[in-house]
């Protein structure tokens, strides 16, 4: 009993100690689902070239990426959205200094089933959808049949940034909300899993998500402009109307190991690791 | 040293006793340290009866009635499913089944309990949600009736194990009685067993309830969490628990999001606390 004790007590000793050691040379990344692939690459290739430094990358969404950067428990913040003045705010009481780095872009994606005749949109009827003021397909020229709307959970910088830029229009008077009825799913897999599977069913989530069982809408910001796909050089150009940056924040300007990892991502190998993961190159 | 080794292992148990009291009591305290910050910014009505949840805006919205309502729903539809079958399948155990198919009965039984809540979540997404859609000819197939269902075989195990406890502890007399009078079996069943049985059924049921009202992640999973006031179990709902796992990550420490997130905490241990101490008394009235 006693040695057994003794064993187990070696046991933890020695791998605190080791745990101990690899903590100077690990980081940290938390938030965005959108980005947690992308970092999940950017973070495997780093430690084939760099081994024995350790990068540990963990989802949540973006504002629970905040939330770790604040209370100092991730080194590296991943957001789909700008932090907001609010968490500023507390980062500050904290000691913390949020600094901005944008590492790629991304186009937000509206989807809906390929049965859905519906194949292109304005930013003002989809504002109309996602709030709840049209119900039904025939409105916007589709079948007779009510519309299902998805959402991400609040978690989720996507559903904050398609709240921000596409209900509100940029407006922040706006007291647009997404309509009460909106199902609320917890990841961006889940909203392609139903919306191939229900051809009333209209989601959004970032461009990598698209498959052949989703159509992607086009989009046009008025009815005067034109439509326009969600591709790659379309958000490169500027031109779809619905894309956003993808940002990194640390804890004030990134150093030692944060710095190299970073740099490591906006190289050209790590933009290219940004165009395989179906994201869009900020260089 | 006889003595001494059996005071010190006296009080041990006597302090792991008293731990797990004094654990609920410091959750408890906590959640209510928490939780009651809220109402400094939030009326106590409007947090129970405003039909609005829109934490995250600005100004937030903290209104927990469709949450409540969502959570009431599934369950009593979970309840409406799970406690006919329930018991009817204790008294087949109990009462029916020959011994060796008994067994197989109650190891089936056991074994959907072992079953992990986000496989039956999963399972119910892939297969059951899709069938209700097409049945009911809905919209979507994410809806309070998927939850219920799902949730039915979660009660399933607790009400059924305890049920069937119930009905062998009525002393043997009381059926022999009966059908010595000439009662056929089921009369005997159901006018003598299940009477002298009803305050544990009961208990069993209030147990199996109240494993639903807490379930998370199944109902998080095919329930469709929108947070409107349900018409009909045809229709998608959040529910309490839903609603604390998947904004929890999010909120930040100290904001109004965090301190209501811990409110509804209050609300749910209060539920559930109300359906264990009713489960409570009707085991007591037993004895």
């Amino acid at each position: 009993m006693v040695k057994k004790g003794l064993l187990v007590l070696a046991l933890v000793m020695f791998s605190s100690s080791v745990f101990a050691a690899s903590g100077k040379n690990s980081i940290q990344v938390k938030g965005s689902d959108t980005m947690v692939n992308l970092a999940q690459a950017w973070a495997e290739r780093y430690m084939e070239e760099n081994s024995g430094n350790f990068v540990a990358v963990t989802g949540g969404g973006s504002g629970t990426g905040f939330s770790s950067l604040i209370s100092g428990t991730c080194d590296i913040a991943i957001a789909s959205r700008n932090i907001k003045e609010k968490e500023v705010a507390l980062a500050k009481q904290k000691g913390i200094n949020p600094f901005e780095i944008k590492v790629a872009l991304d186009g937000l994606a509206v989807v809906v089933n390929p049965k859905n005749p519906v194949g292109k949109l304005t930013l003002e009827r989809l504002g109309g959808i996602f709030s709840g003021r049209i119900t039904n397909w025939k409105e916007v020229g589709g079948e007779d049949k009510k519309i299902v709307i998805l959402s991400r959970e609040v978690n989720s910088g996507t559903h904050v940034y398609f709240k921000e830029h596409v209900l509100r229009k940029n407006n922040p008077n706006s007291q647009e909300e997404f309509a009460s009825s909106a199902l609320m799913l917890s990841s961006s897999q889940a909203i392609a899993d139903e919306v191939a599977n229900n051809p009333a069913a209209i989601g959004y989530y970032g461009m990598g998500y698209i498959s052949s069982k989703q159509k992607a809408v086009m989009v046009a910001k008025d009815v005067k402009s034109e439509y326009i796909a969600p591709t790659t050089d379309n958000v490169i150009s500027g031109k779809y109307p619905i894309s956003r940056p993808l940002l990194i924040y640390t804890n004030g300007e990134p150093k030692d190991l944060v710095k190299q990892f970073i740099d490591f991502a906006l190289s050209k190998e790590g933009q290219e690791i940004v165009v395989k993961t179906d994201f869009v190159p900020v260089k | 040293m006889r003595k001494i080794k059996e005071f010190f292992i006296e009080k041990l148990i006597l302090i792991c006793g008293l731990a797990s009291i004094f654990f609920v009591i410091l959750i408890f305290l906590f959640l209510l340290k928490e939780g009651l910050a809220v109402f400094k910014t939030v009326l106590p009505s409007n947090f129970l009866f405003g039909s609005k949840w829109y934490p995250i805006s600005e100004p937030a919205q903290l209104g927990i009635l469709p949450l409540i309502l969502g959570s009431l729903l599934v369950t009593i539809g979970a309840a409406i499913i799970s406690i006919p079958i329930g018991v009817a399948c204790a008294i087949y155990i109990a009462e029916v089944a020959p011994a060796k198919f008994k067994e197989i009965l109650k190891a089936g039984i056991e074994l959907l309990a072992a079953i992990p809540s986000v496989v039956l979540g999963f399972i119910g997404m892939v297969t059951l949600v899709p069938w209700v859609k097409a049945i009911f000819k809905l919209p979507t197939g994410l809806t309070a009736l998927s939850g219920s269902i799902m949730l039915a075989f979660m009660a399933m195990p607790t009400i059924v194990s305890i049920a069937e406890d119930a009905l062998y502890s009525i002393p043997k007399t009381y059926k022999e009685g009966a059908l010595a009078l000439g009662a056929t079996h089921w009369q005997a069943i159901w006018r003598v067993m299940l009477p002298a049985a009803s305050s544990g059924i009961l208990a069993a049921v209030m147990l199996g309830l109240g494993r639903v009202i807490g379930e998370t992640m199944a109902v998080m999973m095919i329930t469709g969490n929108s947070a409107v006031i349900p018409q009909s179990i045809l229709q998608p709902v959040r529910t309490l628990t839903a609603t604390i796992a998947a904004e929890m990550g999010e909120a930040v420490v100290g904001s109004e999001h965090y301190f209501a997130l811990f409110t509804i905490g209050i609300v749910l241990f209060i539920l559930s606390f109300a359906v264990n101490v009713t489960a409570d008394l009707f085991l007591h009235k037993k004895e």
